[in-house]
């Protein structure tokens, strides 16, 4: 059983999916429980691979049993092995809070929503978990188009929001085929490590430099990199809060994972950051995308989006720590990851608390809130501290080691960025605190009690968030056991 | 000039694949109209398609499908020269490709289905001036 990990990870959300459609045909009560049983099993699979990898080192799994590099290899190693339990258990938790929220939005259409859920965490820890430079291209289709469909279920507006996110996503997705195409070329082969053996002898070649421009440039559509981020804070705004808790916390976080596994272990740091002479141009790049997320963030008055553009600052502190170049970097890139997709769901799940109870997310609406619903404000405080980078929270340790691989750099610039970027998430979440401490105006002065009573949300939905945020301190407390342990192995030994 | 010529030449499925991606690229960017955006992006899908189909094949060599294979009762050991057949992965890799671009058709056709319900055109400035005067 526990040599099949790699292929129950993907196979049972996969099928699930099918099943609760049809389930959802026969009896909606069904569907739930199909989707957390299927969550559930790829979530025990993934942290069992990690324990696997901790405890022997890599884990080869071909499916069919065809060998690489005709077959497809599913590798797991320190890298996804660390990515894997987050993005399981990210969606499980979700899954689970957005239950109330699903059947308030969508009563009829329950069936189809969890099917589409649970076939995009497949494809999801496909990405994660394959080894194959096509079979990831397939996979990142799944998850994108399911995602299409997850987030156009939502206000008036998100239809065409989520049209502009399928034009880019594809563009993405087709840069991203088409470098693997070129790289196909050369090498005649798709699996990962094996183009990573041929590749050495043709680092002087023109389609190689192509290939790996192309794909970045695929990448960085998808996960929203600076100058490609316009779809992301629509896409995001107008969706329903159960898509947004999973879209959001992971999307951008895989094609972070995609970016990071294409530097490391296909094109290898020697290519990447002594070879091609381009990082300092994406380091600021990657400035100037946290600078203006800030920026536009402040410009926000509803929560929503002010929460969509931090992600696209967030984006540019991971692409920036990714390309400095050194271990510090690689590492806080990587830590950030695990950081940023716990962070981000716990704000985003206090968005869905706010909308199942208030249904409003402007900031207008939000007054009174910690007397009404102090608990989920108690989280969203423990959210935004990490957010802002607040020891011990986990959002602290990953910014040092940002801040410490940009010393090492010498790139004083994407220092200050963070800097800057915690002085504006400060002044943002300040912002909303104060609001939401504020009393609302009320005409009958005689009679209070009726706004005086606590209107929390419901356990089913509180329960997972204060788990999270309860989670965003305990990683932060073991963050030098993530990265002594995890992330140090995931780092190949040439990139000191 | 001669030279110039003969790279184009020798090289024209790129330059082909090349050109048709651009133009569904331009109409992805600069047309206005819904539907002529999602075209061009089945232009840009469609001329990837075309880019893997032509890196498989070969000068003077056909379809990979063996005449006579085991059990046809020739005497002699068969040889397969794998100069004689079009590399068949490409092709193969692309009818997964076509695959997911016609779902990425339906589900962007779907979506202006219910933009048209919704705001009664697919003109992307209509629609844009309809939301702004709904602020």
């Amino acid at each position: 059983m526990s040599q099949q990990y790699p292929a129950l990870l993907v196979v049972v959300p996969l099928l699930s999916a099918m099943i609760i459609s049809i389930a959802g045909w026969v009896n909606k009560r069904w569907c739930f429980p199909i989707a957390v049983a299927a969550l559930g099993v790829a979530a025990c699979s993934s942290v069992g691979l990690l324990l696997q990898v901790l405890d022997q080192g890599k884990v080869i799994y071909l499916m069919g049993g065809w060998p690489p590099p005709m077959g497809i290899a599913y590798y797991i190693d320190h890298l996804n092995g660390l990515v894997l339990p987050v993005v399981s258990i990210v969606a499980l938790l979700n899954l689970i809070a957005a239950k109330k929220s699903i059947e308030q939005q969508f009563p009829d259409k329950i069936g189809p929503f969890y099917s589409l859920y649970v076939l995009m965490v497949a494809g999801l820890l496909g990405i994660v978990a394959t080894g194959d430079a096509f079979n990831l291209y397939v996979l990142l289709e799944i998850a994108a188009l399911t995602g299409y469909g997850l987030l156009a279920m939502g206000e008036e507006r998100a239809p065409l929001a989520t049209l502009n996110y399928l034009y880019m996503g594809t563009i993405g997705a087709c840069f991203y085929l088409l470098g693997v195409g070129y790289l196909y070329i050369v090498t005649g082969s798709l699996n990962m490590v094996d183009i990573a053996g041929i590749l050495p002898d043709l680092y002087q070649s023109k389609a190689v430099l192509a290939a790996f421009i192309i794909c970045m440039v695929g990448v960085w559509l998808k996960m929203a990199f600076f100058p490609l981020h316009a779809w992301l804070p629509n896409a995001y705004t107008y969706a329903s809060s159960a898509a947004t808790g999973l879209i959001a916390p992971l999307v951008t976080k895989v094609m972070i994972y995609v970016m990071i596994r294409l530097m490391l272990t296909v094109f290898t740091p020697a290519f990447v950051f002594s070879f091609l002479n381009v990082s300092d141009a994406i380091v600021w790049l990657a400035v100037i995308a946290i600078v203006t997320g800030g920026v536009l963030a402040l410009a926000e008055r509803d929560l929503k989006k002010m929460l969509a553009y931090i992600i696209v600052a967030e984006v540019g502190y991971m692409v920036g720590g990714a390309w400095l170049g050194n271990r510090d970097g690689m590492t806080g890139a990587i830590l950030h990851i695990v950081n940023d997709a716990l962070m981000t769901l716990c704000v985003f799940l206090v968005v869905g608390n706010i909308v199942y109870k208030v249904k409003s997310y402007a900031f207008e609406n939000l007054q009174g809130l910690f007397r009404k619903m102090p608990f989920t404000m108690g989280a969203f405080v423990i959210g935004a501290m990490s957010i802002i980078g607040v020891p011990p929270t986990c959002g602290f340790f990953s910014k040092w080691y940002l801040i410490t691989g940009a010393i090492a750099a010498g790139h004083y610039a994407f220092m200050a960025a963070l800097l800057f970027s915690s002085l504006v998430s400060v002044v943002l979440f300040f912002r909303v605190f104060e609001i939401c401490f504020h009393e609302p105006f009320s005409d009958n002065h005689g009679h209070d009690h009726h706004s005086e009573a606590m209107d929390e949300a419901p356990l089913s939905m509180l329960v997972p968030l204060l788990i999270v945020a309860a989670t965003l301190i305990v990683v932060g407390l073991y963050t030098g056991v993530i990265v002594n342990q995890i992330i140090q192995f995931a780092i190949p030994a040439s990139l000191v | 000039m001669t030279d110039l010529v003969s790279t184009i030449i020798a090289k024209y499925n790129y330059w082909i694949y090349i050109t048709l991606m651009m133009i569904g690229l331009y109409a992805m960017i600069a047309k206005n109209n819904l539907i002529k955006k999602i075209v061009g992006m089945s232009m840009f899908q469609t001329a990837i398609i075309l880019f893997y189909v032509s890196i498989g094949v070969k000068k003077g060599a056909t379809i990979p499908i063996l005449e006579y294979s085991h059990g046809h009762g020739h005497d002699t050991q068969l040889v397969v020269h794998a100069a004689d057949y079009v590399n068949p992965l490409p092709h193969v890799l692309m009818l997964t490709a076509i695959v997911v671009g016609v779902a990425t058709l339906g589900v962007a056709l779907a979506l202006s289905i219910r933009i048209y319900d919704r705001y009664n055109t697919l003109e992307e400035d209509e629609i844009l001036t309809q939301i702004r005067e709904e602020k």
